[in-house]
C-alpha cells in the first residue's frame, strides 16, 4: 500500500521534533491516511474493538495488581477485599473477569471473519499466522487470569490443565512437577501464574504491533476478497474507518456493560466463590466457556497423550490453514459451496461447545468424537478438495465495482 | 443480512440436537422453584427490614454453626445494606469477644469493634468438622457459590431476563426441602433427608421451623418467610455492592447508548460522500 506520509506538521516544535524522530509521520500514514478498502463491514470493526479490549484488559488489571495477593490462603481473601472494601473495586473486577470473556467474543467474530473472506490468503499469511499466535497467548493469558481467584474451579482448572503435560512419555511427570514449582499446585504455582499473567498481555501487545505492520503492508483484505486497484477503491483511515470503529466498539460496550452491571456472574462459574479445596473435588471441572471446544476434543479422544495432541493440534491447524485452503478466490461470497461448509463448520464448533461444558459420558462422547472428526476433515480433507472441485462466481472487476453494483 | 439469519439457524439446530440427548439423561433432583426477589432485575433493591430480619435469623440460629468470616459489622451500616445505625452496629459489634493480644502481648478477648469481622463459632476447618460431620460452608460468598443447572435454552434467556437469583432459590429450597424419606430410600447416619439437596442426603439438620426466630415489625413467623429473609441476607453478605451495582449500570446504560447514537450520526454523516 502507499504508505508515504504526506504529513507536514505546522507547529514549529513538531518539525523540529519530527526531523529528529519521525513518529508523528508514522502514526499519520498507519492511522490517518492508510487506505482501507471502502466496501468494509462491520465485521471489520473487530479488529478495533480486540485493541480497545487488550487495553481495558490492560489498565483493569494494572489496578487490580496493586490489591491482589499472589498467596494460597490470601488470594481468594484479597479478591473479596477488593469486590468489598476497594473503592470501585466491584467494578474492576467484573470489568476484567467479563472483559476476559469479550475479549474472546471478538476474537472468536474476528477469526471466524477471517475464515469466512479468506483473509489468511496470500499474501496474508504472515499476518494470519501472528493473529494465530496472538490466541494462543490469549488462551494461556485468560487460564492463568482464571487460577487467580484461588476459587475450586481456579485450583481445578489449574490442576487438570497442567496435567495435560503428564502425557509426554518418558518425562511427563517431571515437567508437571517442574511447571508447578512442587508435587502439586500450591504457592509456588500460583505465584509463577501470577508473575506470568501479568508479562504475557504485554507480550500479546508486542505481537499485536507486528499483527498491524504486517497489515499495513499487505493492506486489509475486504468482503470482495479483491484487491483495490485505485484511489476510487479505498478510503483514507481516517475519518472513515476510525468513525465506523468508534461507533461499533460503542455497540460493543453496550454488551459488555450489560454483563458487567446486570449479569456479571453469568460467564463465571458458581464454584469459583468457594475458596480452593485441594481435599474436595467439584463434581464438573468446567473451564471457561471460551475453551470449550476444546476441551470436548480433548475429552473425545480416549488416550490422554493423543487427546492433549488433538487439543494442541485443533489449534496449531489454524497456522497452516493458508495452505490448506487451495482455491484461489477468497471470499465466501463467491465460493457457494465454501459457503456451506463454513457455516457447517461453524455450526461444529458451536456443538463441540455445547459438549465440552457436558459431562463426558453416553452419547455426548459419541457426538463429541463425530464433531471432532469433522473438525479435523474441515481443514485436511474439505478445504483441499473444495479449491480443484468447487465452481467459483464470477469474482467483480473492482472493488468500486462490486459496491456500485449493490447500491 | 443473510450471514446472521444463517448463523442463527445453524446455532439452533447444532444445539437442539444436543439438548434433546441431554434431557434423556434422568435428573431426580428437582430444579428449585423460582421464587420473588425485590433485588432480582435491572433496579432491583434490598428491602431493608427483610435483610434486618435475615441478619436476626444468621445471627440466632446459623451463626451458631456457619462462620461469615468476610463480613464486618460496619457494613451493616453502610448505604445498600440492611440500613442499621452506626450506634446500633457499635452496640452490636461489642457483644461479641474477639480474640486479641493486650498491650504486653499476651492473648486476651476484647468486645468487638465495627471494624471487626463476624467471628467464627469454631477455632478452624477441623473443629468445625469434627463437631457437625461436614465443616458448614462460610456465609460470606455462598449465595454465589450455590447454583443449579439451567440447562438450555434457558440460560440463554437468562442473559436477556438477567435472571441470576439461582443461589438464593438454591438456599430457599434447602430451607424448605426437609421432609421424611420416601419409602426404599436409607438415609445413612449424621445424614438428612432434603429433596432439594443434590444426592438428598444433607449433613445439615433441618435449622429453622415456624415459630422459632421472632420479629419486631410484624412479618409472618413462617419458616417460609425465615427461608426468603436468610436467603436475602446471604445474597446481600455476598455482594453487599449490588444496589450501587445496578444504579450505576443504569448510568452507563444510558451515557452508552447517546454515545452510540450521536456516533452512528457522525459515522453516517461521514461516510455519506462516500455512498
Amino acid at each position: 500500500m502507499s504508505g508515504h506520509s504526506t504529513y507536514q506538521p505546522q507547529n514549529a516544535f513538531l518539525q523540529w521534533f519530527e526531523k529528529r524522530l519521525p513518529i508523528g509521520g508514522l502514526i499519520h500514514s498507519s492511522f490517518v491516511a492508510y487506505p482501507t478498502p471502502r466496501n468494509l463491514n462491520y465485521w471489520w470493526t473487530f479488529g478495533g474493538i480486540l485493541s480497545f479490549m487488550l487495553g481495558v484488559q490492560i489498565i483493569t488489571g494494572i489496578v487490580l495488581a496493586m490489591h491482589y495477593t499472589p498467596h494460597v490462603d490470601l488470594a481468594f481473601k484479597s479478591v473479596e477485599g477488593i469486590m468489598r472494601d476497594v473503592n470501585y473495586g466491584w467494578l474492576l473486577r467484573y470489568l476484567h473477569s467479563n472483559g476476559a470473556s469479550m475479549f474472546f467474543i471478538a476474537v472468536y467474530i474476528h477469526i471466524f471473519r477471517g475464515m469466512y473472506y479468506g483473509s489468511y490468503k496470500e499474501p496474508r499469511e504472515v499476518l494470519w499466522i501472528l493473529g494465530v499466535i496472538i490466541y494462543l497467548l490469549m488462551m494461556a493469558t485468560g487460564f492463568l487470569g482464571y487460577t487467580l481467584p484461588w476459587g475450586q474451579m481456579s485450583f481445578w482448572g489449574a490442576t487438570v490443565i497442567t496435567n495435560f503435560f503428564s502425557a509426554i512419555p518418558g518425562v511427563g511427570e517431571a515437567i508437571v512437577t517442574w511447571l508447578w514449582g512442587g508435587y502439586a499446585v500450591g504457592n509456588p504455582t500460583l505465584n509463577r501464574f501470577y508473575s506470568l499473567h501479568y508479562l504475557l498481555p504485554f507480550v500479546i501487545a508486542g505481537v499485536v504491533v507486528l499483527h498491524v505492520w504486517a497489515l499495513h503492508v499487505a493492506g486489509q483484505n475486504n468482503p470482495a476478497g479483491i484487491e483495490p486497484k485505485s484511489d476510487k477503491d479505498t478510503v483514507p483511515f481516517t475519518p472513515y474507518a476510525t468513525v465506523k470503529d468508534g461507533f461499533f466498539i460503542a455497540v460493543f460496550c453496550i454488551m459488555f456493560a450489560w454483563f458487567v452491571f446486570y449479569t456479571p456472574n453469568f460467564l463465571g462459574h458458581a464454584d469459583n466463590y468457594v475458596p480452593a479445596n485441594p481435599a474436595v473435588t467439584p463434581q464438573h471441572i468446567v473451564p471457561e466457556w471460551y475453551y470449550l471446544p476444546f476441551y470436548a476434543i480433548l475429552r473425545a479422544i480416549p488416550n490422554k497423550l493423543l487427546g492433549v495432541c488433538a487439543l494442541f493440534g485443533s489449534i496449531l491447524i489454524l497456522a497452516f490453514l493458508p495452505w490448506l485452503d487451495t482455491s484461489k478466490v477468497r471470499s465466501a461470497r463467491y465460493r457457494p459451496l465454501f459457503r456451506q461448509f463454513f457455516w457447517l463448520f461453524f455450526a461444529v464448533c458451536i456443538g463441540l461447545g455445547y459438549l465440552g461444558a457436558m459431562p463426558a459420558e453416553g452419547v455426548y462422547v459419541t457426538i463429541a468424537r463425530v464433531l471432532t472428526f469433522y473438525y479435523f476433515a474441515h481443514f485436511i480433507i474439505v478445504l483441499p478438495l473444495l479449491g480443484i472441485f468447487e465452481k467459483t462466481k464470477p469474482l467483480p472487476n473492482s472493488i468500486s465495482e462490486s459496491v456500485l453494483s449493490k447500491a | 443480512m443473510t450471514m446472521h439469519r444463517t448463523l442463527i439457524a445453524l446455532a439452533l439446530a447444532a444445539s437442539l440436537g444436543v439438548a434433546g440427548a441431554a434431557q434423556a439423561q434422568e435428573h431426580d433432583t428437582p430444579k428449585p422453584p423460582a421464587q420473588k426477589w425485590s433485588f432480582s432485575g435491572p433496579f432491583g433493591n434490598f428491602d431493608q427490614a427483610q435483610l434486618q430480619r435475615g441478619f436476626k435469623i444468621y445471627k440466632e440460629v446459623c451463626s451458631s454453626c456457619h462462620s461469615m468470616s468476610l463480613v464486618s459489622f460496619r457494613n451493616l451500616a453502610e448505604p445498600g445494606g440492611p440500613g442499621f445505625s452506626e450506634a446500633q452496629v457499635e452496640a452490636l459489634a461489642a457483644e461479641y469477644k474477639i480474640a486479641d493480644l493486650d498491650d504486653k502481648g499476651q492473648p486476651i478477648e476484647r468486645p468487638g469493634r465495627p471494624a471487626d469481622t463476624f467471628p467464627a463459632p469454631f477455632p478452624n476447618a477441623a473443629a468445625a468438622a469434627a463437631a457437625n460431620g461436614v465443616a458448614p460452608p462460610d456465609f460470606s460468598t455462598l449465595a454465589k457459590a450455590r447454583t443449579y443447572e439451567r440447562g438450555f435454552p434457558w440460560f440463554v434467556f437468562d442473559i436477556f431476563s438477567q435472571y441470576q437469583e439461582q443461589g438464593p432459590d438454591y438456599i430457599h429450597a434447602i430451607l424448605t426441602g426437609y421432609e421424611e424419606a420416601p419409602k426404599g430410600f436409607t438415609v445413612p447416619s449424621g445424614g438428612h433427608y432434603n429433596k432439594y439437596f443434590p444426592g438428598h442426603v444433607i449433613a445439615m439438620p433441618a435449622p429453622l421451623t415456624d415459630g422459632q426466630v421472632t420479629f419486631d415489625d410484624g412479618a409472618p413467623q413462617t419458616l417460609e418467610q425465615y427461608s426468603h429473609d436468610v436467603a436475602a441476607f446471604m445474597v446481600w453478605a455476598s455482594e453487599p455492592h449490588m444496589v450501587q451495582r445496578k444504579r450505576v449500570g443504569f448510568q452507563v446504560m444510558i451515557f452508552l447508548i447517546v454515545l452510540t447514537g450521536l456516533l452512528y450520526f457522525t459515522k453516517k454523516k461521514v461516510w455519506s460522500a462516500v455512498h
